[in-house]
């Protein structure tokens, strides 16, 4: 209670509002070659090139899932080899009590299951969500992120941050509107 | 086809990202405009549901023996409509997972609706297994774990396949439907003005805020699912299909079971997306987006499908006669000479003949023959488990064990039960969850744009 009086609220950084996702895109790019660091663009559907463009090169998640599915794989096999040879072994006939070729479909679902739960857990997870509060909601028009509208953020963490020099390059850029954004 | 021709638009009409959006989410967001056939729907729906639960009540008090089955038919309306109702659900999987691979763009108005119904056929599917054991209230024990019995499961059985199968098939399709669900959930959150539907909207889309790193996680995350979902769905209708064919039953063990199953299974399972798709485009105005193009494709991968199942039959024909078995060339004598000939020449109309229309085009752009044929073949799938299952079980080795099979009212009421729990289910979705990917239509709606402007054709299902 006592910090929030004496701190003014915290600034998120700078959104800028277009009207296509070339322009983000377009703007995107410009942003990084102009030396900014932290930025970030919201879309409503994925515009193909625009995570590298705000610098995002994160593949983790296919070796996320790879590791649950290999994971998932010994987990499979093991039950299975401690159920029929181990604790329950079941002479039929003097048949081989590893009898792996039984075992495969066993050993396939558990894959399955366990590299499904490390893309969906793995992608929301590296994600940050559930996350219900972000500051870029704040955004004046950023309902329309969800809808029709693609916005780009520069935060107020980037080294070079300046809200005027922003300003006037987003708007070079071809911003509908641009407004900085509190974290409050 | 070639690449240069003008192919119909998938989606149709002046559009821009705010059309798609209010078109699709406006089922959601105006309730009090719902057409009233949704009323009509959901009562037969919930009429059926409650005839469900009065046939689970009894058979829960009474026993499995208020049904049909005997010796030697042990085996009968639970499987039957246990393999139909899980085949049902595969067209789901393969239009999401299968066309996202192979980039058929055209799916992307089908896929949301698809995969619902997945979700429910599978749970329709579910419930014989587990009605079937006669105790349901002890269906855990199928699963394996450590108890003071001291039992497990047999892991050399294709039953406990089967529940590993199930259960995961029904957990990731769950969990595919839900993360394409998150972007759109969060737009409705954003158009809502019901509060509490805003709220309900906000927590589960957990926050999606559409960053651009988190698409690019997102999109990775959704195209290895669906590369996993691809050979889970092959694996669950194989297993299935083992069930049957690793028996030693004369028309049961035949190693040709798993590819015509899965056939089967899309087959019956496109045949369902139509029964749904034809009406309900006309019902809620979507013809835009689920265009002729869409029902022309659909129709042609039934017929598709249809031939493949109609070769497994030939073959099951072929190998009664190569396999110079005389139990083996009994079943066949019995299959179309035999009491149950007239569900065997049945199921051969209307899985061999009646698809055959569908060679024509004019007849795929005919949308109550559409209609009838999705109909007859999902009767037709129906028909040719009955020939699998009774017939095959009711006349095997020893004519001194033969029977009859004749289902009684218990079996239709928990068959007609699930089919109005899965009509029910599918009305509320449509009424409640948008029925297409919005974010996915808006997608492919930027795409298409791009190309004109780059004067080329719009090249839909066309490999980029």
């Amino acid at each position: 209670m006592s910090h929030e009086e004496a701190a003014a609220p915290q600034v998120y950084g700078m959104v800028a509002e277009f009207e296509s996702p070339d322009q983000l895109l377009e703007a995107a790019k410009r942003a990084k070659e102009a030396g900014y660091r932290k930025i970030e663009g919201y879309s409503p559907f994925p515009v193909h090139g625009l995570a590298e463009a705000v610098g995002c090169n994160d593949n983790r998640v296919p070796w996320i899932i790879f590791g649950c599915g290999v994971l998932g794989a010994i987990i499979g096999l093991s039950l299975q080899y401690y159920v029929s040879v181990v604790d329950y072994p079941l002479n039929v006939g003097g048949r081989p009590l590893f009898s792996w070729p039984h075992f495969v479909p066993v050993i396939f679902e558990c894959t399955v299951l366990l590299a499904a739960f490390g893309a969906v857990f793995g992608m929301f997870g590296l994600n940050g969500l559930p996350r219900p509060h972000h500051p870029v909601f704040n955004a004046p028009g950023f309902l329309r992120a969800s809808q029709d509208r693609f916005f780009l953020a520069i935060e107020a963490e980037d080294p070079r941050y300046d809200p005027e020099e922003i300003r006037r390059f987003m708007v070079s850029l071809g911003a509908s509107s641009i407004a900085e954004v509190d974290c409050e | 086809m070639s690449e240069s021709r003008v192919i119909e638009p998938l989606i149709e009409g002046k559009q821009t990202y705010e059309t798609i959006t209010e078109q699709i989410s406006s089922v959601v967001s105006k309730q009090k405009e719902h057409p009233k056939a949704w009323f009509a729907m959901f009562l037969i729906g919930f009429f059926l549901v409650n005839m469900l639960l009065v046939s689970v009540t009894y058979l829960i008090y009474k026993g499995i023996g208020i049904w049909g089955n005997n010796q030697p038919v042990a085996w009968s309306f639970d499987i039957i409509n246990f393999v139909w109702w899980i085949g049902i659900g595969h067209a789901g999987t393969l239009i999401s997972a299968i066309l996202l691979l192979l980039k058929q763009e055209w799916r992307t108005s089908i896929n949301r609706f698809a995969e619902a119904m997945t979700i429910f056929a599978v749970m329709c599917a579910g419930m014989y297994p587990l009605l079937h054991t006669g105790r349901p209230w002890v269906a855990y024990w199928l699963f394996p774990y450590p108890n003071i019995l001291a039992m497990w499961p047999q892991f050399r059985s294709p039953l406990i396949w089967d529940v590993f199968a199930v259960s995961t098939y029904m957990t990731v399709s769950i969990l595919f439907w839900y993360v394409g669900l998150v972007p759109d959930l969060a737009t409705l959150r954003d158009r809502l003005v019901f509060k509490p539907a805003r709220y309900l909207c906000g927590m589960l889309s957990l926050g999606w805020r559409g960053a651009a790193s988190h698409w690019k996680r997102y999109e990775a995350a959704y195209i290895v699912l669906a590369g996993l979902s691809t050979p889970l769905v092959l694996s669950v209708h194989s297993i299935v299909s083992f069930d049957f064919a690793v028996s030693l039953l004369p028309g049961w063990q035949t190693t040709i079971f798993p590819p015509y199953f899965v056939a089967g299974a899309v087959y019956a399972g496109f045949a369902m997306v139509l029964t749904f798709m034809v009406p309900l485009r006309a019902l809620y105005k979507i013809e835009n987006l689920v265009t002729m193009r869409h029902i022309d494709w659909m129709c042609k991968i039934m017929l598709t499908t249809g031939l493949i199942v109609f070769y497994g039959y030939i073959m099951e024909v072929f190998y009664a006669w190569y396999s110079a078995n005389p139990f083996e060339q009994y079943l066949m004598h019995n299959r179309w000479y035999g009491p149950y000939a007239w569900a065997y020449w049945l199921l051969i109309f209307c899985n061999g003949v009646v698809p055959q229309i569908l060679w024509s085009k004019k007849m795929r752009h005919h949308l109550p023959t559409v209609f009838v044929i999705s109909l007859v073949v999902g009767l037709g799938m129906w028909l040719e488990r009955f020939i699998i299952i009774p017939v095959s079980l009711h006349r095997d080795f020893l004519p001194s064990s033969w029977g009859m099979y004749t289902p009684t009212v218990w079996d239709f009421g928990l068959f007609f039960g699930t089919i109005g729990f899965f009509i029910m289910m599918m009305f509320l979705f449509i009424r409640f969850v948008p029925m297409i990917s919005i974010f996915e239509v808006r997608e492919l709606w930027y795409r298409m744009s791009h190309r004109k402007k780059h004067a080329e054709p719009v090249k839909v299902g066309v490999n980029e």
